[in-house]
């Protein structure tokens, strides 16, 4: 795993950007760009980071960064390697920077297309759960029984698994991150730019105003995320799953920590009954049970 | 030497995109553009052309890619035609936005529904707004030259937009004809490497397309505007620089055929507009001073040609392969708004025709002239819009 000395000491995210205090996208974006160092190039599409950058003249990219529709980080990105391919030029990273919105949902075709074309780049979702941009409208993304402004009384359905549905295309690299384990993220995407192919990485970063939580506990709330188990750490690399450290010893369930304690943080969870805490404990242990069989084949 | 040669439209704007030395293809089919992507499959896989070839899931993604790729300093081209276009519609708007110069082939077809495979201008009009230069090709020699000239043209600093060179599916995109190919050396001579003033280069970042408040909006839209302007002054010049090298010119904005004597003309787009000289010479041998004049370029419209057009003439017969729903054909209504503040105009007739692929003989563009110049002697237009062969 990375350390804290391999870490840049650069800053490629500027201050005087936009963002909400407490913002968990910007810490991911800083994480990433500290990562994949200088010679890195962003599409970002429609999301939380068309209105964190700043506005023109300004950027908080010290990175180019090509802005683009809702749906197309996948296409755009797609044009950009071409591009560098037919000029030579091999050492430039190519990311798609997208919520969750642009992924799990408007943008998924064009994801799709661009993994199974096996084109270099790395794809990093990072999932604020929920439209954070146009004001926090429920995503495929949004986890059961989360309030949106658009699912007043709580989300009806779970979690869209695009993690699982980007290993379905036998990409070389698929993984899960959180803003709270910075050096497991920070090995993932160095990981990740040293490989051809497709690389997708999905990062949950918490989001005060959305979630409804005080803003200094953004780290926090990841962490319990990882803790309890409702945002399990893992990558699949050629194929094969392994849980990320952070998450290895949650699979004795004994070991994670109740729910409830992250639950009970957020505001978009305050009027979930017994039922629903019941019904979000069957999914993750659901999730885990599949977890668990991919872990332990050979 | 040049080379003659047979070839349909989908081909002859394939080999103009191999012979522009385009880096990256993205593209999607759809009939009828299809045979086109399928030479430059053809002529990437042979290793004829040194080119990225990208075969996106959508049209949407077509010109997402192209939009990536431009930004990324490498000349770019993909094709289309109808739902494509309507699809990637979102993206024409940023490509001009972007300020990219992306060449794109439209093998015209009607929109459905009902489906229809066959040819009219429905789908490429439907995108006048979004910033592209719009030509109309009349021929597959037309074809290859305006898919050089535009990236001549789009590629000027003082353009910086991406344009479409349209051509009708069928009729042209899958009709062989003669077409005369320069040679590679002296299209290269002509179209230099793409050298954008700005691109996604990480020893010089910068962020392209970030938001922008109210106080400068209006200044990029003020730029786009003044790039057509650019365009509607370059188009001409570069037409006549090419056929000074390569033979050929298509009239730069409008290709007048017999105008300047000319009683009533003949105002069409693409093949109609080939057709619509049978007609000026047919009537030309019964004393009638018929002329014909093709507007071959859309977006910049060609106002000041109109204006000298109607001069002398004092009947303009508009042919539209296109209607504007709740109005009429869109070329009638761009003739009328640009004649409005000149006085003693000529008096307009339009007629629609030749949608969905029906056709539009000589026969029919004589009768739509026999017609005006009825209107012209009873000093009257009786149908200000008429649907050719209605059957309803």
């Amino acid at each position: 795993m990375a350390t804290l000395k391999e870490l840049s000491k650069e800053e490629y995210w500027l201050s005087g950007n936009s963002a909400c205090p407490g913002c968990g996208a910007t810490v991911a974006v800083r994480l990433v760009q500290k990562a994949l160092g200088p010679r890195t190039v962003f599409v970002v599409p429609a999301c939380c980071t068309s209105v964190i950058q700043g506005a023109f003249p300004f950027s908080a990219f010290a990175a180019p960064c090509l802005n683009i529709a809702f749906e197309a980080a996948g296409a755009a990105a797609s044009g950009v390697v071409a591009a560098y391919e037919a000029r030579g030029l091999k050492d430039v990273t190519v990311v798609a920077w997208a919520g969750d919105g642009g992924t799990a949902d408007i943008g998924l075709q064009s994801l799709s297309g661009a993994a199974e074309r096996g084109t270099t780049f790395i794809y990093i979702c990072y999932d604020n759960e929920a439209y954070g941009n146009t004001g926090f409208q429920r995503s495929g993304s949004s986890p059961y029984g989360s309030k949106t402004t658009t699912t007043p009384i709580g989300k009806k359905e779970h979690k869209k698994d695009v993690p699982m549905i980007m290993a379905a295309h036998r990409i070389p690299y698929v993984a899960t991150a959180s803003i709270s384990h910075p050096l497991d993220f920070v090995s993932k995407l160095k990981k990740a730019k040293n490989m051809m192919g497709t690389k997708y990485i999905q990062v949950l970063t918490p989001c005060p105003p959305g979630w409804r939580f005080s803003t200094e506990k953004t780290i926090e709330m990841g962490r319990l995320a990882v803790q309890t188990g409702i945002w399990p750490l893992f990558e699949i690399e050629h194929e094969k799953f392994k849980l990320s450290p952070p998450s290895t010893a949650l699979i004795d369930k004994t070991k994670r920590k109740p729910v409830e304690e992250y639950l009970k943080l957020q505001g978009r969870f305050s009027q979930l009954t017994e039922e629903d805490i019941r019904e979000l404990k069957l999914w993750i242990n659901d999730t885990w049970e599949k977890y668990k069989r991919l872990q332990l084949s050979p | 030497m040049s080379k003659i040669t047979v070839e349909t439209g989908n081909r002859v704007a394939a080999l103009a995109c191999k012979a522009a030395r385009v880096k990256v293809v993205p593209a999607y089919p759809i009939t009828p553009q299809t045979t086109l992507m399928e030479h430059i499959a053809e002529f990437v896989e042979k290793g004829e052309m040194d080119t990225e070839y990208i075969k996106v899931e959508s049209e949407h993604s077509a010109m997402a890619a192209c939009i990536g790729a431009a930004a990324s300093g490498a000349r770019t081209f993909t094709a289309t035609s109808a739902h494509g276009l309507a699809l990637m519609h979102e993206m024409l708007h940023w490509a001009s936005g972007a300020r990219l110069p992306i060449v794109m082939a439209v093998a015209n077809r009607a929109m459905g529904p009902p489906w229809n495979i066959w040819a009219d201008f429905s789908d490429s009009l439907s995108q006048r707004d979004t910033g592209w230069i719009q030509f109309y090709c009349a021929d597959n020699q037309e074809i290859f030259d305006t898919i050089i000239e535009a990236y001549k043209l789009c590629e000027d600093k003082r353009v910086f937009l991406p344009a479409m060179v349209c051509y009708e599916g069928f009729i042209l995109s899958h009709t062989s004809m003669p077409v005369k190919l320069p040679v590679q050396k002296e299209i290269d001579g002509f179209l230099p490497p793409y050298d954008p003033p700005w691109m996604l280069d990480v020893d010089n970042p910068i962020t392209h397309g970030n938001l922008v408040f109210p106080e400068w909006y209006m200044e990029f839209r003020y730029l786009m505007q003044e790039a057509m302007e650019n365009a509607r002054r370059l188009i001409p010049e570069i037409d006549r620089e090419y056929k000074k090298q390569f033979g050929f010119a298509h009239g730069g904005l409008v290709e007048k055929y017999k105008c300047e004597d000319a009683d009533l003309i003949i105002l069409s787009m693409g093949t109609i507009g080939s057709e619509a000289k049978i007609v000026v010479d047919n009537l030309r041998k019964r004393g009638n001073l018929v002329g014909a004049a093709r507007v071959r370029v859309f977006r910049p419209f060609p106002k000041q040609e109109i204006l000298n057009l109607a001069k002398d003439a004092q009947m303009f017969t508009i042919i539209d392969r296109q209607i504007s729903y709740g109005m009429e054909g869109p070329l009638h209504t761009e003739v009328k708004a640009s004649l409005y503040s000149d006085k003693g105009s000529p008096l307009t007739a339009g007629f629609v025709a030749g949608l969905g692929g029906r056709d539009v003989t000589f026969h029919d563009i004589e009768k739509m002239v026999h017609k005006s110049f009825k209107y012209l002697q009873s000093g009257k237009v009786e149908n200000e819009v008429e649907w050719v062969g209605l059957r309803v």
